[in-house]
């Protein structure tokens, strides 16, 4: 038996050795799903790398941080894909990454200069509605009317801690005040995104907070045109996705390879139907039909990486207060 | 050794527990192990606490309370469709938390029937949000598990005491002092005990239904320590709280079941000749009509949108349904091979406090179980490789409470009334096992694994942890699929989720009262 076990091992490991390397991705739950962009970046990067990637999927962004910190320097992961802008100097904070060696020419509304992590795909939150609604033009005017909204909890969602730095990075230290106005429009708050927007649909609300690529969906995917995104004159909270290659990494020309490949024609015009993001690099055949109908906002807000964790714990403190009375 | 009246083997129930106990705490400690002391416990965590409580307690006592009347009513009556109508009280339960919500929303929420129904005759519309929301979605959860529960406990009298009312014209009344309350006595303090614990875990329920941050649970501030703050002190600190609300309250409860024995009779079909005309009768129309209508409406709007999304219903979702139907058995058999042994040495205990080992699994946070094992197993072995044995065994451990629920207290009921004839004939081991306690528990054991079965089924608990994409449960797909706007699909999934989740129930459940007039 022992030897039987022996021999098993020894042929196990010489058609491993046979096998074209491995890129371990870790990444959020919808981006591995059959209908994500997964499969399809899957498929298109095995056919010029001679290698196996494999993606592997865990709830979004901020399970991806706790379960690498969990795992530390161990991590199987060569890449992590799926953090996003308000993550980032968390990330970094590990010391677990290491800077990538990527080149891009970016079509981001704001600089990137962070030398790690690796822009793929941003987009905008907004207030999505139906079309029949008049929308509010900004936070005071949502706050002075009848309307009612759902948003996401920011202690578990990512949406809801990017209305939460929306908030805060538009009124400062008028934030409480804004919270104060929006708590009687406020239908509920939910854990996640799905929930939220499950409950829209159903009607329980006549906003729920989203992204603005949000009606693409609707448009492309369903053919239905009634759904719209609100533009507030504030500006427009981002939220831009980036990948980072892991420092321990057994792979990491492979690793930045795979980097380079998110930023090229192939990964980024697969990404707007997907993903239903903005690429972060503009598609050589342009944005899919649909997109040019969607609205764009004028200014574009993002707190700086560094100032986020403690803006962060700030506002929590400020929403808690003023939505728990 | 004390005086054990059936000689059951306590050895492999004891085993059973510890091995329960320990798995549980040493996922707490390796969670403890990694924490850096950082922080006690904020006023934001003492009101999470005090909220928690506070629901848990209501929810408890709503859905218990309310389920007297309900269970007295079936347990009386015969009626077309009375099976059928049994077996979908257990849907609520098994249903994922999100589905259940949409469907509770599409009948109380704001643009739902109720309100539709308001508005037509000119009332002001009422809002589902606010501690009562949050009740009422406990309930709606529980009320159905609680009359099972109750049901199941009429249903081990004796056919013959039923008869002897009958013969001396006993008022529904004195019925109801003289059977039913003992009865109610050793099975209430119990049930109440596992909605509370399980409505104390509660936390995307609480906060969606409890409109806004008012509704934080101990579970949302553990799913912020891990998520937020990656504050794994805090995070089991918490933990650490919500097992000792969950512990003392079941040892409690459980500890003041008085040990009375219903007796024993001939198993005879059973017969009711009390209560069937008049005003009871009317009652008893009233109270299953009323809980039907509230439990079955929101799973119509369940059902109904399901039908509309079917057709959008991707393959992967199939796969995915092999995968939860394959997770589902493994439980099934995991967790009847330590409940069984467990009940044993719990009936032959003189008090049921015990129990309460069983609570553990359901009141420890599935996060902080799922994220200590995490760190016990990933040094050794790669986590993906025991995605299933390690869900199956969580499952299993979610469902224990439940299941020792409806095994114990008929296991105690033989083992007091066979106790003296099983030792006289020198019965024991595996012969009582068989000629005894599995026959007449077989109804028990059936419910036990459908249940088992179908809350496995809709379980997403620690499979985020260790889920490799080719594992991926029916819940995750359906989650997935409304991540991904798809909601109509997903609403599809949840269909197919919840006649997969019935199916195994019903099978399991039919196959243990096969024969039997129950």
């Amino acid at each position: 038996m022992k030897y039987l076990t022996l021999a098993a091992a020894t042929l196990l490991a010489t058609s491993a050795s046979a096998e074209p390397p491995q890129l371990v991705v870790y990444t959020y739950d919808s981006f591995v799903a059959d209908w994500g962009p997964g499969p399809v970046i899957e498929a298109a990067f095995e056919a010029e790398c001679d290698c196996d990637l494999k993606f592997v999927g865990m709830g979004d962004g901020a399970a991806l941080l706790a379960r690498l910190k969990l795992e530390g320097a161990r991590s199987d992961a060569d890449v992590v894909l799926g953090l996003d802008t308000s993550l980032v100097a968390a990330a970094k904070d590990t010391g677990l990454f290491a800077p990538a060696k990527v080149t891009a020419d970016y079509d981001l509304p704001v600089t990137w200069a962070d030398d790690t992590f690796v822009p793929y795909d941003w987009g905008y939150f907004a207030f999505v509605h139906d079309k029949k609604l008049t929308a509010p033009k900004n936070f005071r005017e949502l706050a002075d009317s009848d309307l009612k909204i759902v948003i996401q909890d920011p202690r578990s969602s990512t949406p809801g801690l990017g209305l939460l730095m929306w908030v805060k990075d538009a009124y400062g230290d008028e934030a409480p005040a804004i919270w104060e106005g929006l708590a009687d429009n406020i239908v509920t708050v939910t854990k996640g995104w799905s929930e939220a927007y499950g409950l829209f649909l159903e009607g329980e609300a006549d906003m729920v907070l989203s992204y603005t690529t949000s009606p693409a969906y609707h448009l492309i995917a369903e053919k239905d045109e009634t759904k719209a995104a609100a533009i507030f004159d504030e500006g427009h909270y981002m939220q831009i996705e980036v990948a980072g290659k892991l420092a321990a990494t057994d792979q990491p020309e492979l690793a930045d390879k795979f980097m380079q490949f998110m930023v090229s024609d192939a990964a980024q015009s697969v990404l707007p139907t997907t993903n239903w993001m903005y690429p972060a690099v503009a598609p050589a055949a342009g944005l899919p039909e649909g997109f040019d109908q969607l609205v764009e906002p004028e200014k574009a807000l993002l707190v700086p990486n560094d100032a986020v964790p403690a803006l962060r714990d700030e506002a929590l403190a400020e929403w808690l207060s003023a939505l728990s009375q | 050794m004390a005086f054990r009246p059936v000689s059951i083997s306590t050895k492999p129930g004891i085993s059973a527990a510890v091995t329960v106990a320990a798995l549980i705490l040493t996922a707490l400690l390796a969670v403890l192990g990694r924490a850096e002391f950082t922080s006690g416990l904020g006023p934001a965590d003492w009101s999470a606490i005090r909220f928690t409580i506070l629901q848990a307690v209501i929810s408890a006592v709503v859905s218990t309370l309310l389920a007297v009347p309900v269970a007295r009513a079936l347990a009386r009556r015969r009626f077309r469709g009375r099976g059928l109508l049994v077996t979908l009280l257990g849907a609520p339960f098994i249903l994922p938390v999100i589905v259940a919500v949409l469907g509770l929303l599409a009948v109380f929420g704001r643009a739902g029937w109720l309100n539709a129904g308001l508005a037509q005759v000119g009332l002001e519309p009422v809002s589902i949000y606010g501690l009562h929301g949050v009740v009422l979605a406990h309930v709606f959860f529980n009320l159905p598990l609680a009359t099972r529960l109750l049901l199941q406990a009429w249903q081990t009298v004796p056919a013959e005491r039923f008869r002897l009312a009958a013969q001396m014209s006993l008022t529904p009344y004195a019925v109801f002092r003289s059977i039913e309350v003992p009865l109610l006595r050793q099975i209430l303090p119990g049930t109440a005990a596992l909605v509370f614990v399980i409505c104390l875990t509660s936390f995307a329920v609480a906060l969606t239904l409890g409109g806004g941050p008012r509704a934080t649970t101990v579970e949302l501030a553990i799913y912020q320590a891990f998520r937020f703050d990656f504050d794994l002190s805090r995070a089991a600190l918490l933990s650490l709280v919500q097992l000792g609300i969950a512990g003392g309250t079941a040892a409690a409860a459980l500890w003041i079941i008085p040990t009375i024995s219903i007796g024993g009779g001939f198993d005879r079909s059973l017969h009711r000749w009390d209560g069937q005309v008049g005003v009871q009768q009317v009652l008893d129309v009233l109270f299953i009509g009323l809980t039907t209508a509230f439990l079955l409406l929101p799973l119509v709007a369940v059902v109904t949108r399901g039908v509309a999304g079917f057709a959008k219903t991707p393959l992967a979702v199939w796969h995915a349904a092999g995968v939860s139907i394959i997770v589902a058995l493994f439980s099934i058999a995991v967790l009847l091979a330590i409940a069984l042994p467990m009940a044993g040495w719990i009936a032959t205990r003189p008090r049921g406090g015990s129990e309460a080992v069983g609570l553990l699994g359901l009141a420890a946070s599935p996060l902080t179980i799922g994220t200590g094992w995490f760190i016990l197993i990933n040094p050794v072995v790669d986590p993906f490789a025991l995605a299933l044995p390690v869900t199956a065994l969580v499952n299993a451990f979610m469902a224990l409470p439940f299941v020792l629920r409806i095994i114990v207290p008929p296991m105690r009921d033989t083992v007091q009334v066979y106790g003296r004839l099983t030792q006289t004939l020198g019965m024991g081991g595996w012969s009582l096992w068989r000629w005894v306690i599995l026959p007449r528990l077989r109804p028990q054991i059936g419910f036990a694994a459908g249940l088992t079965g179908a809350l496995s089924m809709g379980d997403l608990g620690v499979i985020a942890l260790f889920a490799s994409p080719d594992t991926a449960t029916l819940p995750l797909q359906m989650y997935r699929l409304m991540g991904a706007y798809r909601m109509d699909a997903a609403a599809g999934a949840a269909l197919i989720l919840l006649a997969l989740s019935l199916g195994i129930f019903w099978v399991f459940d039919k196959g243990g009262r096969w024969h039997a007039q129950a």
